[in-house]
């Protein structure tokens, strides 16, 4: 495998993923590049139909027909994995990626003890014996905080709660030693205290075994206590991405700053929380020129109706880069005065 | 707390809520098992002053959904009596419920299933209207209907339209409409913004509170959410395995919580601010209702347990404060110091 400590782990390449549909082509995921170092965690945050979880399936390969990537390369290590045969990519998925979903209950096969799901998947990808699969299985119950794995390894999905089945789902996703983990709302179906416990269990393991993670959330809590890096999305594209405290502290982009703005938090004597007007546009309603336009309220700061008329691709804005015509202005410096104003 | 005064709108004095989950007859005779009751709410009471907004929070299971329905008189409690305005709901006369029942309404938590999909949405709101007898001409009717969907900004033309073709935030609305139809004073609000974006959460909650200062609304607001929880209530009711743990001012219970619970609870809250602090995910999880600890039901989790915590159930107290909490540790002021009232 051509891999040089200068190629990241992960590079998506002008991603584009599409739904043929009766009344036409529905592009969910448009145009979206980003990178993922070894051993980092990139958060993708966006509201339900942003293409964040599409971005995680089709990296892993479990793009649901008749949704397909339409154009756009996807990298590991670099190596392209996007145009793999069935099989290949079998061997890819599991050894190389895992996979950590929203529902435990739903991920687990309720028909078949834990112990042999995740001993099957370790001798689908590592040359063990039954034994030492069976070995590793149980210590790696442990290392997910599991009491007593030798006696709950031959337990049923149903006999754990909601918080020790997600860190079943966990082993099983490290089971092969992954290099990179796809983590798709790892801690939504979860109470807080459980999220808590979740959240630094796949913090602490990343850091032990140096797995990079792209980490798909609604919750910008989950992503500050997590991430290295955000990417935030909407309506298919990323709207902003940098380093996680840049993008929470000074975020750039107009929806970004509502997000934020939007975000409850303790503490704060807000009487109204800041809230950006609309909603989302539908798949079949994408506005021209910038997605966001219909809901900015800085439209008319960008000379020329550039906004609804050009679309503007990721540029640098402050530490971070957006994808805002803000940033383009000849008069950078002023806008960014007005914006932190 | 001036119980006596009439500024109280809603009084819950020691109810509480069994469900009988046993195996059918044949089962328990054959597999020689004893009935199983299921205690959701175990001797609950709170006060609802007018005007204010009380909201109760904990996680999956702690009973707090079912509190809000045997409030609105979906369920009949097992024991205890809820008191609205004066009234007794248990001893008053159909007549006298039916006048009752007017004045207050529910919110649910998805907007998805809480709305009729074969009615046109003018027919939804209209539907307590018909019920109450508020208005009984259909031009009567359009008019407060059209009034109401301009309420929560949306447009009268909307009336027309079927739930499928709003959006989850706009079926939310929808659903407040609804609930504002036969002006009540009291809102139950079970989770109403659980299943929408934060965006237009932010939009639902500003919504909430502009209602509220309108028409002078009391609520009570059931959540999961400790940030939405710290934004729009008044006072805030923790509650832990069918009981109330405790109960106190917003600003105190997130500033200066009292019980180990809700210390948890709060040191588990997402630290979207970044300053570093970490959680303290607190071992352990919720405990199975059907075979809940002797005691005070958090003592296997709690730091502070002792023997006495383990064989006798603390009783809620109040403190000099105005708020009332239920441990042992804290009334012994082994920790914390409140000062009893």
């Amino acid at each position: 495998m051509p891999s040089s400590p200068n190629v990241p782990l992960l590079q998506v390449k002008n991603l584009r993923i599409e739904f043929p549909t009766r009344r036409g082509i529905l592009t969910a995921v448009d145009d979206i590049s980003f990178d993922i170092a070894a051993g980092e965690v990139l958060g993708v945050v966006g509201e339900s139909g942003a293409g964040k979880s599409l971005t995680g399936a089709a990296v892993i390969g479990l793009l649901e027909p008749p949704g397909r990537i339409a154009s756009g390369e996807i990298l590991l290590a670099g190596r392209r994995i996007d145009n793999l045969p069935f099989e290949e990519l079998r061997k890819i998925r599991g050894r190389e990626i895992g996979a950590i979903f929203q529902d435990p209950l739903t991920s687990l096969n309720p028909l078949y003890t834990i112990g042999r799901q995740i001993v099957e998947t370790i001798e689908t990808h590592l040359d063990l014996t039954h034994t030492q699969a069976r070995a590793r299985a149980i210590e790696l119950l442990n290392e997910v905080g599991i009491p007593a794995a030798d006696r709950r390894i031959d337990h049923y999905p149903h006999q754990f709660s909601g918080g020790m089945r997600q860190r079943v789902v966990i082993s099983l996703a490290l089971a092969a030693n992954p290099k990179l983990i796809i983590a798709d709302e790892p801690t939504t179906a979860l109470d807080v205290s459980i999220q808590a416990q979740i959240i630094t269990l796949i913090k602490k393991l990343c850091r032990e075994h140096g797995t990079a993670v792209m980490l798909v959330t609604h919750d910008m809590g989950v992503i500050a206590e997590t991430a290295d890096r955000v990417a935030v999305m909407y309506a298919g594209r990323i709207a902003e991405i940098g380093p996680v405290a840049e993008v929470i502290h000074s975020p750039q982009h107009p929806y970004t700053i509502g997000l934020m703005g939007a975000i409850p938090s303790v503490g704060d004597n807000h009487e109204r929380l800041s809230q950006i007007d609309g909603s989302m546009p539908r798949l079949t309603a994408i506005p021209k020129g910038c997605a966001f336009n219909p809901r900015c309220t800085r439209v008319q700061d960008v000379p020329h109706q550039r906004c609804t008329t050009e679309r503007p691709e990721l540029m640098p804005a402050g530490k971070t880069m957006a994808a805002c015509w803000l940033h383009a202005s000849e008069a950078v410096h002023q806008v960014k005065q007005a914006v932190t104003a | 707390m001036n119980k006596k005064s009439s500024n109280v709108l809603l009084e819950v004095i020691d109810v509480a809520k069994e469900f009988d989950v046993s195996k059918p007859w044949l089962n328990r005779v054959i597999e020689r098992q004893d009935r199983q009751i299921l205690k959701a709410v175990d001797g609950v009471s709170f006060t609802i002053n007018r005007g204010e907004t009380l909201s109760l929070v904990g996680e999956s299971g702690c009973g707090k959904s079912t509190v809000a329905r045997l409030v609105c008189g979906l369920y009949t409690p097992s024991r205890g009596s809820i008191i609205f305005d004066g009234v007794n709901m248990a001893d008053a006369g159909a007549d006298e419920v039916q006048q009752l029942r007017k004045r207050f309404q529910m919110i649910f938590q998805d907007p998805y299933a809480s709305l009729n999909p074969r009615w046109r949405v003018g027919k939804i709101i209209a539907e307590p209207l018909r019920v109450h007898k508020i208005a009984t001409s259909n031009a009567d009717i359009k008019q407060r209907v059209d009034k109401l969907l301009t309420q929560v900004g949306l447009s009268p033309l909307d009336a027309e339209k079927f739930p499928h073709e709003f959006s989850g935030g706009q079926r939310q609305r929808i659903s407040i409409a609804r609930a504002l139809s036969s002006n009540p004073e009291f809102l139950v609000c079970d989770e109403p913004t659980s299943a929408l974006d934060v965006s237009v959460q932010a939009q639902i909650l500003n919504l909430m509170k502009d209602l509220q200062r309108e028409f002078g609304l009391t609520y009570l607001f059931i959540s999961h959410n400790l940030a939405v929880v710290s934004h729009i209530s008044t006072r805030v009711g923790v509650m832990y395995l069918g009981r109330l743990v405790e109960v106190a001012d917003t600003k105190r219970i997130f500033a200066n919580p009292q019980h180990p619970y809700t210390q948890m609870l709060q040191s588990a809250i997402p630290d979207l601010k970044m300053t570093g602090k970490q959680r303290t995910p607190v071992a352990g999880e919720v405990p199975n209702p059907l075979n809940p600890p002797s005691g005070c039901a958090f003592n296997p989790r709690c730091p502070h347990a002792n023997e006495r915590c383990k064989t006798e159930r603390p009783a809620l107290i109040d403190y000099a404060d105005g708020g009332q909490v239920a441990c042992h540790a804290v009334e012994e002021k082994r920790i914390n110091f409140l000062v009893a009232a």
